[in-house]
C-alpha cells in the first residue's frame, strides 16, 4: 500500500529465499492484485586480472539514500498504476550467489509491472547512494561503479 | 562556520576517518573541495560528487553549513 513515510530500505545481510517467499505470501489477501514482478540483483562472481570477486560488502550514506527510496517510490506510484511496492537492499556482506536488492511491484495489470520495475531499478542503480567494496579471494578489494 | 563532512567508500579510505566537523570560512562548494583535496591529496585522483543537506550539488553552490557529504560513484542493486 502507498503511504508517505520514508521507509528504512535496509536489510543487513543477504536478502534470503524466505525472506522473499513470504513477501510474496502476504499478498494473498490483496485480491485486487492480477499481476507482481520481482526484481532480484545476486552478486556475480566475476573474474578480473584472474582473481574471483567472493562478496560485495555494502555501505551508504543511509539518510539521503532512504530519501531517494523515497523519492524513486513516490514517481513510481504518480507514474504507474500499482497497488503496492517494495524494495529492500543489503547493508555489509552479501557472498556471490546471494540477493543483494530486492524489488517487488504490483498492479491489477501486467502491463504496469512490467514498466515501473524496469524504471524503479534503473533509478535505484543512477541515484541511491549505495557503495560497494568488491572483495577478492585472496582478501584484496576493488571498488564497485554501476554502469 | 562549522561544518560536518561525511567520506563514504574509497573516499573514507582516502581520508582514513568517516566524519569529522571543522570550523571553515569558505563560501562555495569549490572552495571547501580545494581545501579538502590540500588535506588529503589523493582525493584529487579520486571520482567523487557532493552532497549538502542530502541532495547532490555542483561545485558552484553557497556552502550553507549543513550536513555535507563526499560520495564516490553509486553501485547499489
Amino acid at each position: 500500500m502507498k503511504d508517505n513515510k520514508i521507509k528504512n530500505v535496509f536489510h543487513q545481510g543477504a536478502i534470503t529465499s524466505d525472506f522473499i517467499g513470504s513477501s510474496i505470501a502476504k499478498h494473498q489477501t490483496k485480491t485486487a492484485i492480477g499481476a507482481h514482478n520481482i526484481f532480484l540483483g545476486q552478486i556475480r562472481a566475476d573474474q578480473i586480472n584472474g582473481k574471483t570477486i567472493t562478496a560485495i560488502e555494502y555501505t551508504a550514506y543511509e539518510d539521503m539514500a532512504n530519501a531517494k527510496f523515497h523519492e524513486i517510490r513516490e514517481t513510481a506510484f504518480e507514474k504507474f498504476d500499482l497497488t503496492c511496492m517494495h524494495i529492500y537492499h543489503s547493508l555489509g556482506e552479501v557472498k556471490a550467489g546471494e540477493i543483494c536488492l530486492f524489488v517487488f511491484v504490483s498492479s491489477p495489470r501486467r502491463r504496469m509491472v512490467f514498466e515501473a520495475l524496469e524504471f524503479i531499478v534503473e533509478r535505484i542503480k543512477a541515484d541511491v547512494p549505495v557503495f560497494g567494496r568488491e572483495r577478492f579471494e585472496d582478501d584484496t578489494h576493488q571498488w564497485k561503479v554501476n554502469s | 562556520m562549522n561544518i560536518s563532512i561525511m567520506y563514504f567508500g574509497q573516499i573514507a579510505e582516502v581520508t582514513g576517518v568517516k566524519e569529522e566537523t571543522m570550523l571553515l570560512e569558505h563560501r562555495l562548494i569549490s572552495e571547501l573541495v580545494s581545501f579538502l583535496i590540500q588535506k588529503y591529496p589523493e582525493l584529487e585522483s579520486k571520482s567523487f560528487q557532493v552532497a549538502q543537506n542530502k541532495e547532490l550539488v555542483s561545485f558552484d553552490t553557497q556552502l550553507t553549513g549543513e550536513e555535507i557529504a563526499l560520495l564516490p560513484p553509486f553501485a547499489g542493486g
